[in-house]
């Protein structure tokens, strides 16, 4: 089995936003870079299924120089090939979409994996829009997945409960949180993966659909206040205040 | 002309749909706009027709009875190409999210999920969508030729304003299709999806053991809620689903008032709430950071407050 497993660089969770300079992109000063939360479920699956049925596992990004530091820390989880689609086109789902199905494309993966959801970009498009490209089949969100030799079987969140969808290989996944809990790199595979390389490659050409235009933050919230009294009459105040004033009851 | 892609829900249009819809006949002016519906059956469909859609479009059949992605997909693609739309818009919901992704990468158009705010300038979509889970907005200008876009539940206001409504089928398309849902295992206890509730009553670590949850759901029941969690909350063993989970590695809310219980505010937190309308913290650490957000504040152990505000709530009646 051959499988391909997508990871974003994106900021560190605790990542406090400020605007660049130009007011469209994220000032990169102070930021601790991490792989997506998600993508870590992603690779993890793969992993799994390595060990469990023999699989080769082959990580991509797409992304500058930098980007390069979520692939080692793949080959140090175990992955065995590491690839960098080398590409400024990061902002719009559809072109990263791309670049990703035009590897990938003839290379004879069964399985596709991705993170539900890149954070920061939070589009949770590029699993989807690869699937359609390569013209193959989707399970999205995923928590639980078996595999077959030519099809799979996998639980889902979907609209209030958990959804069991079926389809035939090859197939994108993109993971839940739930779907398992990753592993940590071992010394010993951080010191190999400093002896392995990372195919480096131009990510194919596309044109972007969309551009950021402008990134702003989220205005100030009002001071809020605070109520008094014993739990009775804070209540009271609470469910008045609710109703008259912020007329939300 | 903007299409629509709307739900049914136990035949009903899903108020996530209306608010797309009456979006797009906001922004569309005297241009046409089409309400699409897909499924084993639309009945329900015409009520389209009070939000603003000049067609209610109809692809119906038993193949549509289960979804399959790709099925849907195509359905919704041909839709698009038949009326020649320029843009495509649906409702932020688990369907929504998972097909019109697809839907736009086959018509080579751009995608925008969860778009908080539309605007139509020069003839194309612009969007703007929350990023990095709510902590900043990014501005999208799509230059697609056709252009797609999500929108956040609970942002958009759904407005009657009748039009036409002329029903109109189109066929169901011969697709081999290669995924499909088989069964629905756990279903979500009939209630409504965090992402869609107007009213969230969530609770951390603070609540101390599952059991007291019951406490959260008395008063989500008094007002009309539903109860979210913190992650701490769903990691703790306390059999709290992740589908509960609020904050950056759960789900980002909107609702009109969240009620935070014994959540410090942790900006993972923070991250999937801060949208919402109004806020209310309960918490005995007058320090804790989610103060710093909350319109109302109350220093006290949620213990003795969360049932006092339970009993004045009934006392209201104030269950929609
Ligand atoms: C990558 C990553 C992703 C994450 N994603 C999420 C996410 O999606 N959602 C999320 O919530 N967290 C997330 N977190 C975790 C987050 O950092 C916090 O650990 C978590 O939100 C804390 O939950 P809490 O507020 O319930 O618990 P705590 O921080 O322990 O706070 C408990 C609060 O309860 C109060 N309290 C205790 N007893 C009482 C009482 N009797 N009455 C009133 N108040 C009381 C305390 O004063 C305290 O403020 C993430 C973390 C990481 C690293
Ligand atoms: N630049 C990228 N390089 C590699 N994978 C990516 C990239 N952007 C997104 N992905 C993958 O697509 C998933 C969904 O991202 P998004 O649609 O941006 O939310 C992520 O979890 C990754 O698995």
């Amino acid at each position: 089995m051959k499988i391909l497993v997508a990871l974003k660089q994106v900021p560190d969770t605790e990542t406090k936003i400020k605007v660049a300079a130009g007011g469209t992109s994220l000032d990169p000063a102070d930021v601790k870079w991490i792989t997506s939360p998600y993508d870590e479920y992603a690779l993890e699956e793969g992993l799994r299924l390595k060990e469990a049925k023999g699989a080769e596992v082959t990580t991509v990004s797409v992304g500058e120089e930098k980007a390069k530091d979520v692939l080692r820390n793949s080959l140090a989880l175990g992955a065995d090939n590491a690839v960098l689609l080398k590409s400024t086109e990061t902002g719009d789902p559809l072109a990263v979409a791309k670049i990703l199905a035009a590897y990938a494309e003839g290379k004879g993966f069964d399985l596709v994996l991705f993170g539900n959801k890149g954070f920061g970009s939070d589009n949770g498009a590029v699993g989807a829009m690869v699937a359609e490209l390569l013209g193959i089949s989707q399970a999205n969100l995923v928590t639980k997945l078996e595999v077959s030799e030519s099809t799979f079987r996998a639980e889902r969140e979907g609209d209030g409960g958990t959804e069991v969808v079926e389809g035939t290989l090859p197939a994108v996944i993109t993971a839940q949180r739930g779907l398992n809990e990753p592993r940590y790199a071992s010394l010993k595979g951080i010191m190999a993966a400093k002896k392995k390389t990372i195919e480096e490659v131009d990510g194919a050409a596309v044109t972007a659909a969309m551009a950021v235009s402008a990134l702003t933050l989220p205005p100030a919230r009002p001071e809020g206040r605070k109520l008094d009294g014993d739990a009775a009459t804070q209540a009271q105040t609470l469910l008045g205040l609710l109703r008259d004033e912020a007329k939300v009851l | 002309m903007i299409l629509v892609f709307c739900e049914l829900k136990d035949g009903k249009i899903r108020k996530a749909s209306l608010e797309a819809l009456s979006e797009a006949r906001k922004l569309s002016g005297e241009a046409p706009v089409a309400a699409l519906f897909v499924g084993a059956s639309c009945a329900g469909s015409s009520d389209a027709a009070a939000f603003g859609a000049d067609a209610i479009i109809k692809v119906e059949g038993p193949a549509l009875g289960a979804y399959s992605s790709d099925l849907f997909a195509a359905v919704i693609a041909d839709a698009v190409k038949a009326k020649g739309a320029t843009a495509l818009l649906g409702a932020a919901t688990p369907l929504g999210k998972d097909v019109l992704p697809r839907v736009a990468a086959k018509l080579d158009a751009g995608y925008a999920a969860e778009v908080t705010s539309l605007a139509l300038v020069g003839g194309k979509l612009q969007a703007i969508r929350p990023v990095y889970a709510g902590k900043a907005f990014a501005t999208v200008d799509f230059t697609s030729g056709i252009q797609v876009a999500s929108t956040r539940p609970n942002v958009f206001s759904a407005t009657e304003c009748p039009k036409a409504g002329a029903v109109e089928t189109l066929p169901v398309p011969a697709v081999d299709f290669k995924a499909i849902v088989k069964e629905i295992l756990a279903k979500g206890g009939g209630k409504q999806d965090l992402t869609e509730a107007d009213v969230i009553v969530a609770g951390g670590r603070g609540l101390k053991e599952g059991a007291n949850f019951k406490l959260l759901e008395d008063l989500a029941d008094a007002i009309g809620g539903v109860v979210g969690a913190s992650r701490a909350a769903v990691d703790a063993g306390w059999g709290i689903p992740h589908s509960m989970q609020v904050g950056q590695t759960g789900k980002v809310v909107s609702p009109t008032l969240y009620i935070a219980c014994g959540i410090s505010g942790a900006i993972q937190h923070v991250a999937g709430m801060s949208g919402s309308k109004v806020i209310v913290a309960i918490n005995k650490d007058p320090e804790a950071p989610i103060f710093k957000l909350a319109n109302y504040g109350i220093v006290g152990d949620l213990f003795e407050v969360l049932p006092e505000l339970t009993k004045a709530a009934k006392a209201l009646s104030l269950a929609k």
